[in-house]
């Protein structure tokens, strides 16, 4: 029994190693790869950088050739507003879809919830028409408001779900305390929900700092591309210098996996707590 | 209880609800809905975006896209997608997330790393993997030619019998830990005692997760299976970053064939039937799913 119990963990263990090795066998490439000459990576896929380059991150990062830092502000400007104004108008809708009666409530909802059927390709030319008649094509603002706005439906329904699991006694509570509907919401709902609000904006977070087919069409100007794009527009320039595309690669995935070791808990059950309540 | 909340909250509710409301309705009609709508309209007109839109055309733009081969190309290779998923990434989730979801020394430290690609961008995913099956630099010469000498200088993404698969192979590793959290989430609902009680009554572990764990799972594996599902009528980010539906519409899926033949070529009447399309077959596949949904769920 014992024996037999070792040798089944011990194969458990193999398949985990094995699947762990083939999740990180392409980022460990890249690492490497960026960090040889183009020499080497030619000859030498696994081996060891011989000599270390750091000069190709130093070639990447010159402003000459990449404007990787620009890129980076740009996606993070665009996260940060969409972010700020996905949360704001999910929490006030969410609050008022879940907890304020009045007449035509349930239909407020309902119409939210269409948005659910619909990916954001299947509005992307009306919108381009649109967002180009509103002088936002080429701003940051025709990438957060879409983006927000694609957001809300799946997030009204995360907060009109936390907001309607508050007590109905508090709300009685605090009405005999003296505390008007306003106060309540800004001095004791929103202060208690800091658990809905983390996974609203990590999910968004992760949407936006990763979308790509968006920014695709509205942005125009290398100036303001973001860093997925600025990873396709820096292939492009130099397809021949794999070991400076590798760079730019690792350094575009050092804020990623920076967040992902710290909010790693927010994000996974984020997602998964929303699938669940779906 | 009702007529007691109105007549203490009724009064501002009101101002309040509207006071909540009207800048998300704004934002939301403005960039969901009226867009969703101008799509239906679009979709019947030859339009290049410049100028009034007058020329309509009917269903023209309809029948072209649904007769177009290229296009029943992408949505043939969509399928595939599908398949794929369903067959060979959802049980390595399973597998998996039954490995990591229990006691096992370690289980955290796997999880995060079987995790870590669903965080990076498909973009970013897509370059890096065009590095590792670059013929010269990648995998085929360094690896597979020490093996199989014949292929040197495979070119995977080159080759329109390979190309396909060698993407699914980079959706494979990017989302199979997306999944396998789904699944652990959906193990952690399960109480330990059915495990205890399936042990005393003589079962193996093989025995233990095939006949209990995974029947319990299955609510969880039907939101698992309707998102890959959706998610693999959408592919584009990362087919773009690697092929662009090359060579010859080989690795074409639904919505690189929309923005390659609506806005590369700015036809965005034809773009938005082929949108309405896109749309159409998510609403199929959704309806005949949830029908089985309500079935398994009796």
């Amino acid at each position: 029994m014992v024996i037999r119990d070792k040798t089944s963990i011990a194969i458990k263990y193999v398949i985990l190693i094995f699947f762990a090795i083939v999740t990180l066998i392409p980022i460990i490439l890249t690492i490497l790869g960026s960090l040889k000459t183009l020499g080497q990576l030619r000859m030498d896929l696994f081996g060891l950088p011989n000599p270390v380059m750091w000069q190709n991150y130093i070639d990447v990062l010159d402003p000459k050739r990449s404007k990787f830092f620009q890129n980076l502000l740009n996606s993070t400007i665009i996260m940060v507003f969409t972010v700020a104004i996905d949360l704001a108008v999910s929490c006030l809708a969410g609050y008022a879809l879940s907890r304020l009666k009045f007449l035509g409530r349930e239909l407020i909802y309902t119409y939210f919830l269409i948005g659910l059927f619909f990916p954001l390709a299947v509005a992307i030319f009306p919108l381009y028409i649109e967002i180009r008649n509103m002088k936002l094509l080429d701003n940051y603002f025709g990438i957060i408001l879409p983006q927000a706005a694609f957001g809300m439906p799946w997030h009204i329904m995360l907060a009109r779900g936390f907001f309607m699991q508050i007590p109905k006694e508090l709300e009685e509570a605090a009405v005999i305390d003296g505390c008007g509907p306003w106060r309540f919401f800004f001095s004791i709902v929103i202060p208690m929900s800091p658990p809905v609000l983390t996974t609203i904006a990590v999910l968004t977070m992760v949407g936006s700092w990763n979308s790509f087919f968006l920014p695709l069409i509205i942005l125009n100007s290398e100036k303001l591309y973001t860093l997925p794009m600025g990873v396709m527009s820096f292939q492009g320039q130099y397809y021949y210098n794999w070991q400076l595309v590798l760079a730019y690669l690792i350094l575009a995935m050092i804020p990623a996996v920076i967040f992902y070791a710290f909010a790693q808990k927010y994000i996974i059950s984020g997602l998964t707590g929303g699938a669940i309540k779906q | 209880m009702l007529f007691k909340r109105k007549s203490k909250l009724g009064k501002t509710n009101i101002l309040m609800a509207f006071t909540f409301l009207v800048i998300p309705l704004i934002l939301y009609t403005l960039f969901v809905i009226i867009p969703i709508v101008q799509a239906v309209r679009y979709s019947f007109y030859k339009w290049n975006g410049l100028g009034p839109m007058t020329n309509f055309v009917g269903l023209k733009n309809f029948i072209e896209v649904i007769t177009h081969d290229v296009f029943h190309k992408a949505l043939l290779n969509n399928f595939i997608i599908i398949a794929l998923s369903l067959l060979l990434q959802l049980p390595t989730a399973l597998l998996l997330a039954l490995l990591v979801g229990r006691r096992l020394k370690g289980s955290v430290f796997f999880r995060s790393i079987f995790f870590l690609p669903y965080i990076l961008s498909e973009v970013i995913a897509g370059v890096m993997w065009q590095f590792i099956y670059h013929p010269q630099f990648g995998i085929p010469n360094s690896f597979l030619a020490k093996i199989f000498p014949s292929l040197q200088t495979m070119a995977l993404l080159g080759d329109p019998k390979t190309v396909l698969y060698a993407i699914f192979v980079v959706l494979w590793w990017k989302y199979f830990g997306l999944h396998m959290v789904l699944y652990i989430a959906g193990l952690q609902n399960i109480p330990d005692e059915l495990e205890e009680a399936a042990y005393i009554d003589g079962a193996n572990e093989f025995q233990l997760n095939w006949y209990v764990i995974i029947p319990l799972l299955k609510p969880t594996i039907l939101i698992s299976v309707f998102f890959s599902i959706i998610g693999s009528l959408q592919v584009f980010d990362l087919v773009w970053a690697m092929t662009k539906g090359d060579p010859v519409h080989s690795s074409e899926t639904m919505v690189t064939y929309l923005y390659k033949f609506g806005f590369q070529r700015f036809n965005l009447g034809y773009g938005s039937a082929v949108a309405i399309v896109i749309f159409f077959i998510c609403l199929i596949i959704n309806y005949f799913y949830q029908k089985l949904l309500m079935r398994e769920m009796k």
